[in-house]
């Protein structure tokens, strides 16, 4: 099963081509603590999805570089091909000259339907090139004007062009203290549009990551790219291949069907009292790689008092695991969870651009190009919704 | 990658215009080691293949023929453009893309705008088209000019409005010098004012700059090179008032060290459309995130640091410093005090090696002692470029858009009341054709009403903060 990833603006290409740089050293790396047979179904299972082989040998990643300004995808194209272990194709990428302007509505209204053809173009390419199509990863910041409105705008076609495949949004969120001034407003509109066409978002955000950077992996002086990196490692962690479940020996199920998808049960049952220890979950995926895997015992993971109410912690949980050791880590786990972790800093952020909304403030930028007052109430309703549904978990 | 266009108009206009295109030379040639042309340098300059001629095509890719500025040099005096044109400096501007007239403006408004706006309207649309269609993707005009004069300040705005008309898709940067109190143009109020007015209509950004405040950063500079501390020397080029390394060989002239200041503003709020890093912070951005109101337009810059002392490393201690360093009152190149009034929005760019968690540990750090308005608390836009400045390891450009402009305004306001009041030089204004009393009442009900928007957004400062309720889902 493969997978093509579309890497939006600068966020989303510098954070990508560390991902393939992670994804091809930890299979680079000789073996993986495992048997020798193990390791090559990883090596093979991990190759199909997201290189495709050249003439050259040279593993080509299964990816498409979108940018309004030529600069990152050039200085990432370059990067990847003096690795010398893998490149990007170098005909799947499409820049403009001028950038988005941080404006979410330029992405969206002006720079999306455009460019759509030719995008579209790029992507169909890489997914003709499968054998079999898993879905779309496309990786993006919401804060900026690319990765967030064009974001949008291009999730939304694949969904038209694709309408059964699956499609994870990788969102990075900003930090709380401003890396754009108008990166709330960005925010809630990225988000409420893609509720409309993704099948699932995975969010880092530059605060916590920052925080990891600092505290647990005690860099002094923290660049974007030291970020970029504890991203792709997580990336990786969850995207390499494990066996699942009832999948049998071989690494053949779908990387991105994750089973997210509930539906609360009509009428909402009203939310028992639970004493405030984790934050409820929907759904929970650990995955375990590395050395005794299967002595591991994870019973904690299927604690009620982690689960909303109406649902079975039996069906809300998910294990995967693989013998194979991840980046030579001897063992290492990750954990993919939907939970009202996020449920804080969306509300922050929603908070802050509603109070920006309230006075007015910018809103002639994004009216110029197209986004009316009446586009961001209707964003905000949406988001208020998800609010209100994580809330009553 | 994108083209942007200097427009400079005026006696200081050109001169602050001649320094920048030297500093940026010596930016570029201290990067671009293997003479190729490349897109950072393309967003100034164009290569042109003069074997054939001055009207040789222009090269796209390869090595450096002949870099040819963009730019339109306007002046209704002769002096300073001829002096350009015999200076180092000759080879770099297309001699197609001057105007040039003999008798000046005789610092009116009027005459600069009504007369020779008029006059030239033809001629300046003609060159700016041709400027343009040499640029494959033109996304900003810099104009640089002064307020207090004729030619600057009239017809300057005058330009503002034929590219707003011309071109209505391209960025409008002003970088505009406001006359002091002691100025020795005694109409430069009404002139300023007159000039306001079509800033406030149809400039994107405006970037004042107040001769006080680069003569007092000169005046400090001086002071540490005489102190000169045992064992530590200052690197001469590092200076922002230098052209050490640039074209320049004769002596400097009394305002050169002032222009490079300014000169030196607008390659770093370049950098990062030119340069790489790895948190890009182009022209389009600046406008969209620190212009919440239309009107609002006008941002207060600083630039830190002033000089880099050559034979010390350099701790993170000055890097922090240089961080506050950009929100003093003297670094800021108008006269104005940003800490104690109240921002609307703050952008920082910083260039050379430094990382976002240096970047964040300051922003922590100086935050509580700023006033940002209560609808954008967090109103920080950053950027980080890697290349630095010439002689620096890094540094800092700061943008506010800040109520501490009000003052200055406000000044500005009180030195035209006193003329208008007593009718003082207004015929020499009312004669020129298309000049009426209406202009002038007009161009000061813009400035006042401005100066209203922000007493209004000061009166904000300080009051408890009620946010609005939020929507409410029906469950």
């Amino acid at each position: 099963m493969s997978i093509v990833t579309v890497q939006l603006g600068q966020c989303g290409n510098q954070i990508g081509h560390e991902v393939f740089n992670t994804l091809c050293s930890d299979i680079c790396g000789t073996h993986g603590l495992c048997s020798k047979k193990e390791n090559e179904s990883y090596h093979d299972s991990c190759k199909e999805r997201f290189f495709c082989e050249e003439e050259s040998g040279v593993p080509v990643a299964r990816a498409v570089l979108v940018d309004m300004e030529p600069k990152v995808i050039s200085q990432t194209l370059s990067m990847a091909a003096r690795s010398g272990h893998w490149k990007y194709n170098s005909q799947a990428h499409f820049c403009q000259k001028q950038g988005s302007g941080n404006n979410w509505a330029n992405g969206y209204s002006v720079h999306g339907p455009r460019h759509k053809e030719a995008i579209m173009n790029l992507v169909q390419k890489e997914a003709e090139k499968c054998d079999r199509l898993g879905g779309f990863f496309t990786i993006m910041s919401m804060a900026g004007g690319t990765g967030s409105g064009l974001g949008a705008f291009v999730t939304q076609c694949l969904r038209d062009a694709f309408p059964t495949s699956f499609i994870l949004n990788h969102v990075i969120w900003p930090y709380g203290t401003g890396e754009v001034i108008v990166q709330n407003y960005n925010s809630v509109l990225t988000l409420s549009h893609l509720y409309q066409s993704s099948d699932a978002l995975l969010v880092h955000e530059n605060d916590v990551i920052h925080k990891i950077c600092a505290q647990l992996m005690n860099i002094k002086q923290i660049s974007f790219r030291d970020v970029n990196q504890v991203i792709a490692h997580q990336l990786g962690s969850v995207f390499q291949p494990a066996h699942t479940a009832g999948g049998g020996s071989g690494y053949s199920r779908n990387p991105l069907g994750i089973d997210w998808q509930v539906r609360p049960p009509h009428p909402p049952m009203p939310s028992t009292n639970k004493p405030l220890h984790f934050n409820t979950s929907i759904a929970n995926l650990v995955i375990l790689r590395g050395k005794d895997v299967h002595a591991v015992d994870l019973g904690s993971f299927q604690d009620p008092s982690l689960y909303t109410s109406w649902l079975n912690p039996q069906d809300a949980f998910n294990a995967w695991k693989t013998p194979r050791a991840f980046n030579k880590y001897e063992k290492s786990a990750a954990l993919v969870s939907n939970s009202q972790f996020l449920l804080k800093p969306l509300d922050s952020i929603v908070g802050k651009a509603w109070n920006m909304f309230a006075s007015k403030a910018y809103i002639h930028q994004y009216t110029k190009f197209g986004i009316q007052e009446e586009d961001f109430l209707d964003c905000f309703t949406t988001l208020e919704q998800v609010i209100s549904s994580y809330t009553n978990l | 990658m994108t083209q942007s266009v200097v427009v400079q108009v005026g006696q200081c206009g050109n001169q602050v215009g001649c320094r920048f295109w030297d500093l940026a030379l010596r930016e570029h040639a201290a990067v671009n080691k293997k003479g190729i042309y490349d897109e950072a340098l393309s967003s100034f300059f164009r290569n042109v293949d003069t074997r054939s001629g001055d009207n040789g095509p222009d090269i796209y890719k390869g090595k450096i023929c002949s870099l040819k500025a963009r730019a339109l040099l306007i002046d209704m005096e002769e002096g300073v453009v001829n002096e350009i044109l015999q200076g180092p400096l000759r080879d770099v501007f297309d001699s197609k893309q001057l105007i040039t007239d003999v008798s000046g403006s005789g610092n009116n408004w009027a005459v600069g705008h009504k007369i020779y706006g008029y006059q030239y309207r033809e001629n300046i649309v003609e060159k700016l088209r041709k400027t343009a269609e040499h640029c494959d993707c033109l996304q900003c005009f810099f104009i640089i000019h002064s307020m207090g004069g004729g030619t600057g300040s009239g017809l300057g705005t005058f330009v503002l409005n034929l590219l707003e008309e011309e071109f209505p898709e391209v960025y409008r940067f002003v970088t505009s010098v406001y006359p002091s109190g002691e100025d020795d143009v005694i109409t430069s109020p009404y002139n300023s004012v007159l000039a306001m007015k079509e800033l406030n209509d149809h400039a994107d950004c405006v970037l004042p700059i107040e001769n006080e405040s680069l003569f007092e950063i000169v005046n400090k500079i001086h002071q540490m090179i005489n102190a000169g501390k045992l064992g530590s020397t200052v690197k001469h080029n590092s200076l922002v008032t230098s052209s050490a390394g640039s074209a320049k060989t004769l002596q400097e002239k009394p305002f050169d060290a002032m222009n490079n200041i300014v000169a030196n503003l607008l390659l770093n709020l370049t950098s990062s459309a030119r340069f790489e890093g790895s948190l890009n912070m182009d022209l389009n951005e600046i406008s969209m995130n620190l212009v919440p109101f239309p009107r609002l337009h006008y941002l207060v810059s600083s630039l830190t640091p002033l000089y880099t002392l050559a034979d010390v490393n350099v701790p993170s201690r000055r890097l922090d410093q240089m961080f506050s360093d950009a929100f003093s009152r003297d670094h800021q190149l108008i006269q104005a005090d940003p800490k104690h009034s109240l921002y609307l929005a703050c952008a920082l760019l910083v260039r050379g090696n430094v990382q976002v968690s240096d970047l964040r540990r300051n922003i922590e750090r100086l935050k509580p002692s700023l006033h940002f308005v209560s609808w954008n608390q967090e109103g920080w836009k950053t950027g980080l470029c890697s290349v630095p400045p010439v002689g620096h390891s890094h540094s800092l450009l700061a943008l506010a858009n800040n109520t501490c402009v009000k003052p200055t305004f406000i000044e500005l306001k009180d030195r035209f009341m006193k003329l208008y009041k007593k009718k003082a030089h207004l015929h020499h204004y009312l004669q020129i054709d298309g000049m009426e009393q209406s202009c002038f009442s007009e161009a000061i009900s813009s400035l006042s009403d401005l100066i209203e928007e922000y007493s209004e957004l000061d009166a904000t400062k300080g009051v408890p903060r009620i946010d609005p309720s939020r929507l409410k889902i029906v469950v």
